[in-house]
């Protein structure tokens, strides 16, 4: 009796520790998040103003100006980005899952993976000798074409997983109401999954929007407006990284500001994701 | 068919094929013959050889994969849509080679209509829509037209009182038994002529089952209609016809009647009185 009373405490005291532990590590996971926020917030919300948004930076030695150029800079950047990696990483997605043979798929999947786990910077370095140096200068062709060639794979593979979760169930209703194979694809399957589709591109852009590495040699930066796709462009991330090593005490209470609105963008993101996936599996998909 | 298990007097009318038996007084619409399915190595049907009647219902039944969901698969073509699948054997539909090299296996499925067992309405879209998918991704644009298919087709599948109000509501907010009559609206909506059930009323309760034999017995008016049943009171109340597959073998196809009464073969009695299956 008295030993599995003992025992009883002993297993309690386990249990107590065991679950003290994943408390912690559960905290530490939202700790650097929510040490980020508080910095950024701390530093950076009083640069925040209308300023901000809707000046371009100032001469150097002069204090004040904005970033309303690397803002639309960054805009621009993602949107032609999204103009290349959309398609192709939705199209090569609804290949593989809709087309192509195992071993092909298997070799593509492969592939997608090793670009996934590929540096940025490496996109950076590849797109300033395929295009920069041909065209003789940075541009926001070349910016654009690095953030996304990175999202390519990202969409791929979600594409592909969100419609392999479509049940067989629903293509064959269709094939049995004698549809076409590829109307089958686009109207219904594609359909059915373009909540999951949609998803991905927004985790895709959010992933690439903060991106510097593949910017450094491409986009460069601009402290200017720039209307012209074949030049420079601003960008936050980079327009962040020049003014954060600047030796100015001005441009680092921008670079905070910066940083903080970059954030709070790619977290709108991630809010646009979750508010996509709410309720998906009550809705079969 | 093992020869050693059908009796002698059967044996001789068997000579001739079953295509020449009393079975099939009206037209026929499918003629099934010689027909032999393999996923992969894995042989599933036999030499099957059957006449289904024109405006009548025939019933399939059988034991869990003997083969029931394969043949009516090969009707429409559906089959073709496993990469393992291989098929030898003859099918015509009114006469035509539903297998011919000239023809177009999607035409096929258009004219041939399929309900499944477990209702699949697509989620995405609203119960209008849903009926006149066929139609509207088949290039048919005028909404007139569209209006009146959509509103023949639920009242043929006796959903129309229903959700009349409610159209443009989500499929599946439907419940289950008003689910699978969508289905089957969806599938009339395309004007087939022949209507495949692969157990259409096993995932339902008994009233919805109530409901949708009903509905077979009206739309047999019109259409050819084959179901594969597991439920042996529901093949008797619904059909004409009935074909007893036993192993990936048609074991007996005559009249319900006879097939629920004075069954030819012993593997039929022992089914359909319950004492395997
Ligand atoms: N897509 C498939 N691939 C491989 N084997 C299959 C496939 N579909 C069915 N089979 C096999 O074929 C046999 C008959 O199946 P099925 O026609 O579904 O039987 P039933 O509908 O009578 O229950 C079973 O042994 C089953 O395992
Ligand atoms: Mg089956």
């Amino acid at each position: 009796m008295q030993v599995s009373k003992h025992h009883h405490h002993w297993r309690k005291l386990k249990s107590g520790c065991v679950s003290i532990v994943c408390f912690a590590c559960a905290l530490a996971v939202i700790a650097p998040l929510g040490l980020v926020l508080f910095h950024l917030v701390r530093l950076g919300a009083g640069s925040v103003d209308w300023h901000f948004f809707t000046a371009l930076p100032k001469p150097v030695g002069e204090v004040g100006g904005g970033m309303a150029n690397a803002i639309v800079g960054t805009l621009t950047l993602l949107g032609l980005a999204a103009l290349l990696g959309v398609p192709v990483g939705v199209l090569g997605g609804i290949y593989l899952s809709e087309y192509g043979s195992r071993r092909f798929n298997w070799l593509v999947r492969f592939m997608a993976d090793i670009l996934n786990g590929t540096p940025s910077i490496v996109w950076g370095v590849v797109v300033y000798a395929l295009l920069v140096i041909p065209m003789k200068g940075f541009s926001v062709y070349a910016g654009a074409v690095a953030l996304g060639f990175m999202m390519i794979p990202l969409i791929l593979r979600t594409t592909e997983e969100m419609l392999t979760l479509v049940p067989n169930s629903y293509r064959e209703a269709a094939y049995a109401l004698g549809i076409a194979r590829w109307k089958i694809i686009l109207h219904i399957v594609v359909k059915i999954a373009s909540k999951g589709i949609v998803t991905g591109v927004l985790l895709a852009l959010a992933r690439v929007a903060g991106e510097t590495a593949p910017l450094l040699f491409t986009a460069f930066g601009n402290r200017f407006w720039n209307h012209d796709l074949k030049e420079p462009i601003a960008a936050l991330p980079l327009q962040i990284f020049t003014y954060a090593i600047s030796p100015y005490e001005d441009w680092h209470r921008q670079a905070w500001a910066g940083a903080l609105v970059l954030i709070l963008m790619v977290l709108a993101l991630n809010i646009g994701v979750r508010f996509l996936t709410r309720g998906k599996f009550s809705a079969r998909g | 068919m093992t020869l050693n298990s059908i009796p002698l007097s059967r044996l001789a009318g068997q000579a001739t094929g079953i295509e020449a038996s009393s079975v099939t007084p009206s037209p026929v619409a499918f003629d099934v013959r010689d027909l032999n399915i393999w996923f992969g190595s894995h042989q599933v049907l036999f030499d099957v050889a059957l006449q289904v009647p024109a405006r009548a219902v025939t019933a399939i039944i059988g034991p869990s994969g003997c083969g029931k969901s394969t043949l009516l698969r090969s009707l429409n073509r559906m089959h073709d849509l496993v990469p393992s699948a291989r098929m030898e054997g003859r099918i015509t539909l009114f006469g035509e080679d539903l297998y011919s090299k000239k023809i177009d296996p999607t035409l096929v499925r258009r004219r041939i209509g399929m309900v499944f067992q477990k209702s699949n309405p697509f989620p995405t879209m609203s119960i209008a829509e849903n009926v006149t998918v066929g139609l509207r991704l088949n290039g048919l644009r005028k909404s007139d037209l569209l209006q009146e298919r959509l509103e023949t087709s639920l009242r043929m599948a006796a959903l129309w009182d229903e959700v009349k109000d409610r159209l443009n509501a989500p499929a599946i907010s439907l419940s289950g038994g008003q689910q699978q009559r969508l289905c089957i609206a969806r599938a009339l909506a395309v004007q087939p002529e022949v209507l495949l059930m692969d157990e259409p009323a096993s995932a339902l309760d008994p009233i919805a089952t109530a409901h949708i034999e009903d509905l077979i017995l009206d739309l047999k008016k019109e259409f050819t209609i084959v179901i594969v049943t597991h439920n042996m009171q529901q093949a008797a109340r619904i059909s004409e016809h009935t074909a007893f597959f036993y192993l990936g073998k048609l074991v007996e196809f005559d009249t319900t009647t006879k097939i629920f009464t004075t069954p030819a073969q012993k593997q039929t009695e022992d089914y359909v009185t319950g004492r395997f299956g």
